[in-house]
């Protein structure tokens, strides 16, 4: 029978996952501000654009606004802080 | 912003599903709304894109729109007001097994780049733990596949792990603890498959037998092989993983992951050292880290005709990866004839012939997706970028996006052009 040896586990030490609870849905869209955040990767703006053009073909009463970080893959507070003082709801894309 | 009260959808494309989920599932929100559309958005027409729109969702089926909606409006179920707690504390060793049995499992749970590794049995670990003064239990650093990706941390113990499984030495260790001291990741989830390239200055190079002559771009020396493999191993490992769809979405792969470190042939090059160019004296030891390892261009000499060649060679660059000019000492020496006596001339020389017309500049979809937002915000020179008539030729780099480097044997007077944006440089002494 072989013998047993004892070795080190190679991975680093994780972060703890703390639980967060999502937002209170909104019962309608109607009259509320939406706002699109394109994540700036290439062509997500036709993307957004076309989503945009969408909601106000197909549901003209969503208030539909589009936005940017101004930069990519970094976190933006002033444009987040923007959607939570004036928005009530928001879609972002596209990315990874 | 749902922990501000703002309900969300986020859009991916359908090829990252595995991956957003384990990120929505890391970050305490496993029940995160998410809707996808096929893969790809880059390069689609308006129209295909709203055909996406109108379409269904690509992994979970039904109309995509009806997805986004239900998203923002349904009413939450008891998990989504929950989120979810874990632990993933990993142990410091584990449970005893059969050689065999252990290979197979690290093997399984992707720990290893799939070349055969050394187990890191207590006493090997010891073994290299003491090549350095630093206590096990220090942290050494923290590190994530990708920006939107948890940190993990390590110590000097785990990376000495890695390291005895890359068949390091313990004499390599103060190197490769200062490669884990960088927190840049050799395991980058980049879709680019981009790699880090690794180079070392200073007495610590001739120390533990590093090469910087014949060979020291390959597979030829014991210290550059096995350092360049321990910095990828404990990337993965330390970060969290790299698996492909979940920790790793480069389309390709990269060569340079299996290993990428060398040494700069100070003693036959006719320049300042790297590291010194870099704030760190001569005595120094430190290693300097680039990203890339996208694009190769070769060539030799410099010849009569050098100059085309390399107008030529950098146009083929991409716009977005800073070159990396590994010369041979032949070839140093041979621009020092033609007047460059210092690396900064050479350099310049670059900036002014690194040209690409305004149209295609802007077609790169890097060049799109990270320098555009720049320019639209005003930050020079990108903003005047964006104003050059399609024809008009645009600087590709920066002097301090160009770097030069000496390296090679002197068999014949070749250079390379590496992809490979510098980053950082790190002193190996502190980690003695």
């Amino acid at each position: 029978m072989s013998s047993l040896i004892r070795v080190h586990d190679p991975r680093g030490y994780p972060p703890k996952v703390s639980g967060k609870r999502l937002a209170p849905r909104l019962e309608a869209l109607d009259g509320k501000i939406l706002y699109l955040v394109d994540c700036l990767f290439d062509n997500s703006e036709v993307f957004m654009n076309q989503l945009r053009d969408w909601f106000e073909q197909h549901l003209p009463r969503v208030i539909v606004r589009t936005i940017k970080p101004h930069e990519s893959w970094v976190d933006d507070p002033a444009m987040r802080e923007i959607i939570v003082a004036e928005g009530d709801a928001a879609i972002l894309g596209v990315g990874l | 912003m749902e922990a501000d009260g703002i309900p969300t959808v986020s859009v991916h494309t359908h090829v990252f599903t595995r991956l957003v989920r384990s990120v929505a599932r890391v970050n305490g929100l496993p029940t995160l709304r998410q809707a996808f559309v096929p893969q790809p958005v880059v390069g689609r027409s308006a129209g295909e894109l709203r055909a996406y729109i109108e379409g269904d969702d690509a992994v979970e089926g039904g109309p995509f729109i009806k997805r986004l909606i239900d998203g923002l409006t349904d009413v939450l179920r008891q998990e989504d007001e929950a989120g979810m707690d874990f632990d993933r504390s990993t142990p410091r060793l584990l449970d005893p097994d059969t050689e065999d049995n252990l290979y197979q499992r690290f093997e399984e749970n992707r720990w290893t780049d799939f070349l055969p590794i050394v187990l890191p049995t207590e006493a090997r670990v010891e073994a290299m733990l003491k090549a350095t003064s630093h206590a096990p239990d220090k942290v050494v650093g923290r590190l994530q596949p990708a920006r939107f990706r948890e940190l993990w941390e390590y110590t000097v113990e785990k990376v000495a792990v890695n390291a005895v499984m890359a068949g390091a030495r313990p004499e390599y260790f103060p190197v490769i603890l200062a490669l884990a001291a960088s927190c840049v990741t050799a395991r980058s989830s980049s879709t680019t498959s981009q790699a880090t390239i690794a180079m070392v200055n200073g007495p610590v190079r001739n120390e533990i037998n590093m090469n910087s002559g014949i060979g020291a771009m390959g597979p030829y020396n014991h210290a550059n092989a096995t350092i360049g493999r321990a910095y990828g191993l404990l990337s993965q490992n330390l970060q969290g993983g790299s698996v492909p769809s979940e920790s790793f979405m480069g389309s390709q792969g990269n060569v340079h992951s299996y290993s990428a470190v060398f040494a700069e042939n100070e003693e036959r090059s006719p320049w300042e050292p790297f590291h010194v160019q870099h704030g760190h004296k001569a005595e120094d030891s430190a290693v300097s880290l680039f990203m890339g390892g996208w694009y190769i261009q070769f060539g030799g000499g410099p010849r009569e005709t050098w100059e085309e060649k390399f107008r030529r060679s950098l146009a083929a660059c991409d716009p977005y990866s800073g070159p990396v000019l590994a010369l041979d000492p032949l070839v140093a020496r041979g621009f020092v004839d033609r007047g460059f006596d210092t690396k900064q001339k050479l350099i310049q020389w670059c900036v002014e012939n690194s040209l690409l017309p305004a149209r295609e500049y802007w077609d790169n979809q890097w060049v799109q997706t990270l320098l555009l937002p720049q320019a639209v915000a005003g930050i020079e020179p990108y903003a005047s970028f964006l104003k050059a008539e399609p024809g008009t030729p645009l600087k590709m780099f920066r002097p301090e996006d160009i770097s030069v480097v000496v390296v090679g044997g002197e068999t014949g007077a070749m250079w390379k052009i590496l992809s490979g944006t510098y980053l950082k440089t790190i002193s190996v002494d502190e980690w003695r």
